[in-house]
């Protein structure tokens, strides 16, 4: 038996030690045991990966328990690991791992802490039901179940209240997109009799009509809830709000793992997304708007964490971009390279906050190169894999992405233009972040600036293996033009997703894309370093020039205002004056007001006749007495 | 031999009385008393019947109403002794807040 169960069972095990006991034992228990149990459930996932790849059909199922049997429709808790699944659980425990370490740093001193590390145990142990799910509803249970922890760890200091709003406003975007998803589980049923994926995958193009509104309707409404998760057009404002949470909660939910799960669903449904060509395009082009759309807010956010959230906003909407032009193996990859670096660069980013006391605007940091060498190098690292700087993780991804959208019978020249654009930002808002932050002259106050300080190892430790990830996680994925090393990734994931048509485009196109869009990235740098790196004259006389542009990306495109004209403030009145003030007041109150009216008048009415004199009782009692024997004799 | 319906009637006499006692009288006692009164000739046409049919069922019913009667008298007296110490009359319109 390959034990997967194990794999959840260590999460879940810690999140019940920590949630019940951590109070009592203290915080060198729970951070003995938070970490611990995701080191654990690590290590069984390398197990299972290892036996994953020699087993039969690189599949290992595993049944728990039946959970529904109903005639001959059965769910039950099974459990596999396949490709897919196995590269997550690295992922997740990988990376969730270290980011538990870094959180015994970070967290230190918080009211809280077992709390913290409860929750954090309980989304890794959502996390993995999502990702080793057979079917749909045990997908499903997972999908809720990190939906809660991400509401309960973005509304962690609860007692603050955009804290608590932001938890809110992240819950109801989620739920939208959870409608889809289940109206979409609910058309799956009803056409397939079955909710399994190995049935749903194997049985698609069988049973659905190549590009049929059916298959159409239920890869729309799977997209719904991926937008939902993933932060996509037009469900990805919550994200950025995301931020209020603790920095470990951004790196690993809202960066590294929770927010991937749209892709997973989408990766996961390969065979049946093929065959809805629309709903692919329609993939593509949110994908490629989101990117475009994340990325130009990002270029002039100035606090710290919100550059990063709508980088990866912007990153997801690349991923999609590739699952929309049904390069599966591309998004995947750079799921995994994004979850390297982008989490390096949030805890490089909560290591800097830390250090300055929780100051997150990066107009009043500066030249913190010095004072924080380990944390400024690895985010250095990150930067450079995430904008692409050749060899670095990022680059392998982003180039994989770009190629298939431009080649791609799926894809076009607009699509690749638009992640051609996006790249260039990424890199120049990126490189940004690194000036504002690192270089330059110091803008702290002298109180802070004399005490800041390098943070402790259990952070620094976790820095730098994620950025030895984020240099060398590319090489996974070497594309084949290269002739290098052999396409890791493609064998890897060989004969497992859906096949489109191979595209066309010579070799000396993908090295001409890749040196246009290496060149845009080094430009962009070079802008970055021109505006940002001391003296801002550049940089304020651009916002003179462009002022309404350099609104319209602060304001973030009035994204949250519009949504506020035309959904909440219509449903707010809706709901006072429909609902309340006409239905709640007139009709539900009025007829629980007149059922009370009726009772009382009627006793209002009856009542004399109890007047407490017994023989008046006693006379009633004998006259009907009389009339009963009248009516008898 | 007395003929049966003079009995009966002389039983029907004294419970009507009762009856016209307990709707009409205002001292409590004497309500309890005429309640008495409407037991008594109940007994009084059992054991009319039963002589006249031979049959001990009626005496029985009768044995049971005297002992009923006797537990009614402890318990009534004692509320009626109760009811006294606490409004100081036996008048039965007095003892009308039991109501609404």
């Amino acid at each position: 038996m390959s034990q997967i169960w194990l794999v959840p069972a260590f999460p879940l095990l810690g999140f019940l030690l920590n949630g019940f006991f951590g109070k009592r034992f203290g915080t060198r228990f729970v951070s003995f045991v938070g970490p611990l149990a995701i080191a654990l459930s690590f290590a069984q996932s390398l197990v299972l990966f290892f036996q994953m790849l020699e087993a039969e059909g690189n599949i290992l199922k595993e049944h728990l328990y039946t959970w529904i049997a109903s005639g001959n429709f059965e769910v039950g808790i099974n459990f596999q690991v396949d490709q897919l699944s196995a590269l997550y659980l690295l992922v997740i425990t990988g990376v969730g791992f270290l980011i538990h370490v870094y959180s015994v740093g970070y967290m230190d001193g918080e009211s809280g802490y077992y709390r913290f590390f409860a929750y954090l145990n309980l989304f890794v142990f959502f996390m993995l039901i999502l990702v080793l799910g057979d079917s749909f509803l045990l997908m499903f249970v997972g999908w809720e179940g990190v939906g809660l922890c991400s509401y309960l760890l973005i509304g962690y200091y609860f007692e603050k209240e955009s804290a608590a709003e932001a938890a809110k406003k992240a819950f109801l975007f989620n739920r939208i997109g959870d409608f889809g998803v289940l109206s979409a589980v609910l058309l799956i049923f009803l056409s397939f009799g079955s909710i399994e994926f190995a049935t749903v995958n194997a049985e698609a193009a069988t049973r659905l009509e190549f590009g049929g509104t059916l298959v159409t309707a239920i890869t729309l409404l799977l997209f719904l809830g991926a937008t939902g998760k993933s932060a996509q057009i037009p469900l990805f404002v919550w994200l950025p709000d995301a931020m209020e949470g603790p920095t470990p909660v951004s790196a690993l939910i809202h960066a590294a793992t929770m927010v991937t799960a749209g892709l997973y669903m989408v990766a996961r449904l390969s065979h049946l997304f093929v065959l809805a060509p629309f709903t692919m395009n329609v993939i593509a082009v949110i994908g490629a708007a989101t990117a475009l759309l994340a990325a130009t807010i990002a270029i002039t956010q100035t606090d710290i964490k919100r550059v990063l959230a709508y980088s990866t906003v912007s990153q997801l909407g690349y991923m999609f971009l590739a699952m929309g032009v049904g390069a599966f193996g591309a998004g995947v990859f750079h799921v995994m390279t994004h979850a390297f670096f982008k989490a390096l660069l949030f805890l490089g980013s909560g290591s800097v906050i830390l250090a300055i006391h929780h100051e997150q605007d990066m107009r009043k940091m500066g030249a913190l190169k010095n004072k924080l060498p380990i944390t400024y190098i690895t985010m250095l690292l990150g930067t450079f894999a995430i904008s692409g700087i050749p060899f670095f993780s990022g680059f392998f991804s982003k180039d994989e992405i770009l190629w298939k959208a431009f080649s791609s019978p799926l894809g076009s020249p607009w699509l690749w233009g638009v992640g051609f654009l996006t790249a260039g930002l990424t890199a120049f808002y990126m490189f940004r972040m690194i000036y504002l932050t690192f270089h330059g002259n110091s803008r702290l106050d002298a109180h802070t600036a004399e005490h800041v300080h390098e943070s402790p190892f259990t952070i620094t430790v976790p820095l730098m293996i994620l950025a030895v990830l984020a240099v060398t996680g590319g090489f996974f994925g070497v594309p084949h033009v290269f002739n290098l090393i052999p396409n890791g990734m493609e064998n890897y994931f060989h004969g497992f997703f859906a096949e489109i048509p191979s595209g066309h485009g010579a070799v000396s196109t993908e090295w001409t894309l890749m040196a246009f869009s290496v060149g845009f990235a080094l430009l962009a740098w070079f802008v970055a370093s021109r505006l940002y790196h001391s003296g801002f004259e550049l940089a304020a006389g651009f916002r003179r020039k462009w002022e309404w542009a350099y609104q319209l990306s602060l304001n973030k495109w009035y994204i949250d205002e519009l949504y506020n004209t035309i959904i909440i403030q219509p449903g707010r009145l809706i709901s006072t004056y429909l609902l309340w003030r006409l239905f709640d007041q007139n009709v539900i109150d009025r007829a629980v007001n007149t059922t009370g009216t009726v009772a009382r008048t009627i006793g209002n009415t009856i009542r004399p006749f109890q007047n407490g004199l017994i023989q008046n009782y006693a006379l009633v009692f004998t006259l009907g007495t009389f009339l009963i024997l009248w009516y008898v004799m | 031999m007395i003929p049966i319906e003079h009995i009966l009637l002389l039983s029907a006499v004294l419970f009507t009385l009762g009856v016209l006692g307990v709707m009409l009288r205002r001292n409590v006692i004497i309500i309890f008393m005429s309640i008495e009164l409407m037991l008594n000739a109940v007994n009084l046409s059992f054991v009319t019947f039963a002589r006249s049919m031979d049959s001990m069922t009626g005496v029985i019913f009768i044995f049971f109403i005297i002992v009923v009667a006797a537990a009614e008298a402890v318990v009534g007296l004692s509320i009626i002794l109760s009811i006294f110490r606490t409004r100081k009359t036996l008048n039965i319109d007095e003892f009308n807040i039991l109501k609404w």
